[in-house]
C-alpha cells in the first residue's frame, strides 16, 4: 500500500532522514518508533506531502507522491503533532469545511455522524473547538483524518497529552481502524506500539535501525535482561563472586555508591532468572544487597540496543563495516 | 478552493475582525464622501477616490494579516497543505474572500454617488472608471497583504508590515519634488501607486495603469505560492 524508497531529508549539512526504506502492506497497523527527534514526524509529514525530501520517492496503492501528489493526498488521513483545527469553528462545520477540502464524496451528513458516532463527539458536535478540552480537540483532529473513508491513516503521537482513559480509548478506536485501514503511527512510548501495532519499525537519528513484527521486537528486547545491584562488600571479590554464577554473563561496577554498597551493572542471559544465585552468592558470603533493580526497559536502553545489535550486524556483514553509530 | 475561500469568508465573522472592517469601512468612507462632495459643494468625485487610497493603507491590511501567519501558527497549514488542494487553489481561495470583503464593502460604499446623482450631475464615465481603478489598486493591495502574511507567523507584524511596503510605493512619488535627475523621477513614477492614480482623478482612462495595478497583484501572489513551495523544501 505504501512504499517508501530511499528517503533522504537534509537541512545543510543536518541529516534529518538518512535512507530510509520501508513498505507497508494493505490493512497493516505499523507503529514508527523513536526518540524525540529521530525523524518520525519527518518521515510523516514527507508520506502526507507537507514536506518534499530532498531524495526518494513514496509510492501509495501505486501512485508516485512526487508526479501525483493530490491523487496520494486524497488517499490519506492525517493527524499531525497539533490537530490542525480552527477554534473559531465548531466541530461540525469544521468536519464540512474537511469533507469538502477533501472533495469527498460520500453523503455528507450520513459520512459526518458516522465519524463523530465513532469518536464519541455527538454531544459536542455544536459546540466552539475553542471551548473543548484537548482530549476533545485531540478526538476532533481524529475525526478531520477519517473523512472521505481514506485508505491510509497517518497518526503522529496521537496519544499525546491524554488522561490514561482517554488513551486507552484512542488505542482501541486505532486497533478497530486497522480492520478497514492502512494506519501508520508514530509514538516514543514502547507499550504504545507493543498495545496496538502488528509491526513496529524503530527509527533513529534518521535512520531506521529495526523493522520487525511485534513479538520479534519484544523477543530481542528480552534476550538478555539487565539489572542495577548495592551490594555491601570489596569489590574485586564481589564481582569475581557474581561472575561465577549461573545464567551471569557479565558484572560490572558502575562506579555509583549507594550507602555503604557499591553499585554493580549485571548483565543475565535470557531464559534463566539468575537473581535466585546472585542471591544465594551474597548470601553465602555475607555481603548485604541493599538495592536490586531491573534496567533496560525503558526506551533509551532498547535503542542502545538495537543500535549496537545494528552494528553488530553491520560489522559481521562486512568485515570492514565501520557503520557510525552509538 | 472553494472550501478554503468559504471557511475564510465566514471566518472573518466569527471573529470581530469582519465586522470592524465593515463598519470602519463603511464610517469612514461616508466621511471621506461628505467632507470631499457634500460639504465641499463639489460634485467632483475623484477627490473621494485620492483619499479612499490612503484610507486603503490601513485598512486592507486588516483583511489579510491574519490570511496565512495564523495558520501557520496554529498550524492548521498543515491541513491544507495534506489535503488534495494546490497551493495556488489554497492562495486564491485566500484572496478571494478578501476580495469579496472588500470589493462588497467598497461596491456598498459607492452607492452614496447614486443620491448625488439626484442633486448633481456627476460624470458616469469619470466615476466608473475611478471605481474600477480603486478596486485594482485594493486588489494589488490585498496581494501584498497576502504575501507578508505568509512570510511571517504574527497577525501584528503581518500588518504593520503591509503597511509600511505599501506606503512606501504610495508616498515614493513626493521624492519627486527633491529629485531632479530625469530617469529616477521616470522610475519613480512608474512605480508609484500615487502618480499612478493621479491619471484617473484627472478623468484620463490610463489603460497602463490598470495593468500595473494587475501585475503587482499577480506578482505578489505568485510569490506567495513561492513562499509555500518553497516552504516544503526547508
Amino acid at each position: 500500500m505504501i512504499t517508501v524508497e530511499h528517503l533522504i531529508k537534509r537541512y545543510g549539512t543536518y541529516y534529518a532522514l538518512n535512507d530510509v526504506s520501508f513498505s507497508i502492506g494493505e490493512g497493516e497497523i505499523v507503529g514508527l518508533l523513536g526518540p524525540n527527534g529521530a525523524g518520525k514526524s519527518t518521515t510523516m509529514n514527507i508520506v502526507t506531502g507537507y514536506l518534499s525530501a530532498t531524495s526518494g520517492d513514496v509510492t501509495v496503492g501505486g501512485v508516485s507522491l512526487a508526479e501525483n501528489p493530490r491523487e496520494v493526498k486524497r488517499m490519506i488521513g492525517y493527524l499531525p503533532e497539533l490537530p490542525p483545527v480552527y477554534p473559531d469553528m465548531t466541530v461540525e462545520e469544521y468536519l464540512r469545511f474537511v469533507y469538502q477540502l477533501k472533495g469527498c464524496e460520500l453523503p455528507r451528513d450520513e459520512h459526518i455522524g458516522e465519524i463523530l458516532d465513532v469518536v464519541k463527539l455527538k454531544d459536542v458536535r455544536a459546540r466552539l473547538i475553542r471551548n473543548l478540552s484537548k482530549g476533545y480537540r485531540q478526538r476532533v483532529g481524529i475525526a478531520q483524518a477519517l473523512i472521505g473513508d481514506p485508505k491510509v491513516i497517518i497518526f503522529d503521537e496521537p496519544t499525546v497529552g491524554l488522561d490514561p482513559k482517554q488513551i486507552l480509548e484512542v488505542r482501541n478506536l486505532i486497533r478497530s481502524l486497522g480492520k478497514k485501514h492502512t494506519v501508520i503511527l508514530s509514538t516514543h512510548i514502547l507499550a504504545e506500539v507493543q498495545a496496538v501495532c502488528e509491526r513496529i519499525i524503530v527509527i533513529n537519528r534518521g535512520t531506521i535501525i529495526a523493522d520487525e513484527h511485534t513479538d520479534e521486537l519484544a523477543r530481542v528486547m528480552e534476550e538478555n535482561a539487565h539489572y542495577r545491584y548495592a551490594i555491601c562488600g570489596p569489590q574485586k571479590e564481589v564481582v569475581a563472586g557474581l561472575r561465577g554464577c549461573r545464567g551471569v554473563l557479565d558484572v560490572e561496577p558502575a562506579g555509583e555508591r549507594d550507602g555503604d554498597a557499591n553499585v554493580y551493572l549485571i548483565e543475565t542471559s535470557g531464559g534463566v532468572d539468575a537473581r535466585k544465585n546472585l542471591f544465594k552468592v551474597c548470601q553465602e558470603k555475607g555481603w548485604a544487597i541493599l538495592g536490586a533493580k531491573e534496567v533496560g526497559t525503558d526506551l533509551e536502553s532498547i535503542f542502545i540496543r538495537l543500535v549496537d545489535r545494528a552494528n553488530d550486524a553491520g560489522k559481521k556483514n562486512a568485515k570492514s563495516g565501520k557503520k557510525e553509530g552509538k | 478552493m472553494g472550501a478554503v475561500y468559504r471557511r475564510e469568508l465566514t471566518s472573518y465573522f466569527t471573529t470581530p475582525i469582519g465586522y470592524v472592517f465593515v463598519a470602519v469601512f463603511l464610517a469612514l468612507s461616508g466621511a471621506v464622501f461628505a467632507a470631499t462632495t457634500l460639504f465641499a459643494m463639489s460634485s467632483d468625485v475623484t477627490e473621494y477616490f485620492s483619499y479612499m487610497l490612503f484610507l486603503y493603507v490601513v485598512l486592507l491590511p486588516l483583511l489579510t494579516m491574519k490570511s496565512f501567519s495564523e495558520e501557520r501558527k496554529t498550524r492548521t497549514e498543515q491541513l491544507i497543505l495534506t489535503s488534495p488542494v494546490s497551493l495556488f487553489g489554497m492562495v486564491m481561495g485566500k484572496f478571494l474572500a478578501a476580495l469579496t470583503m472588500f470589493g462588497g464593502c467598497q461596491l456598498l460604499a459607492s452607492t452614496v454617488f447614486l443620491v448625488l446623482a439626484r442633486y448633481a450631475e456627476i460624470k458616469v464615465a469619470v466615476l466608473f472608471g475611478n471605481i474600477l481603478a480603486i478596486l485594482l489598486v485594493g486588489i494589488s493591495f490585498l496581494s501584498v497583504g497576502l504575501f507578508v502574511s505568509a512570510i511571517t507567523e504574527n497577525q501584528l507584524t503581518a500588518a504593520i508590515g503591509t503597511i509600511a511596503i505599501l506606503l512606501f510605493f504610495l508616498l515614493i512619488s513626493f521624492l519627486n519634488q527633491i529629485i531632479n535627475v530625469y530617469w529616477i523621477r521616470f522610475l519613480i513614477n512608474c512605480v508609484s501607486i500615487w502618480s499612478r492614480f493621479q491619471n484617473f482623478s484627472q478623468g484620463i482612462f490610463d489603460l497602463s495603469s490598470l495593468f500595473y495595478y494587475l501585475s503587482v497583484s499577480a506578482v505578489f501572489l505568485f510569490l506567495t505560492i513561492r513562499v509555500y513551495d518553497r516552504r516544503r523544501y526547508n
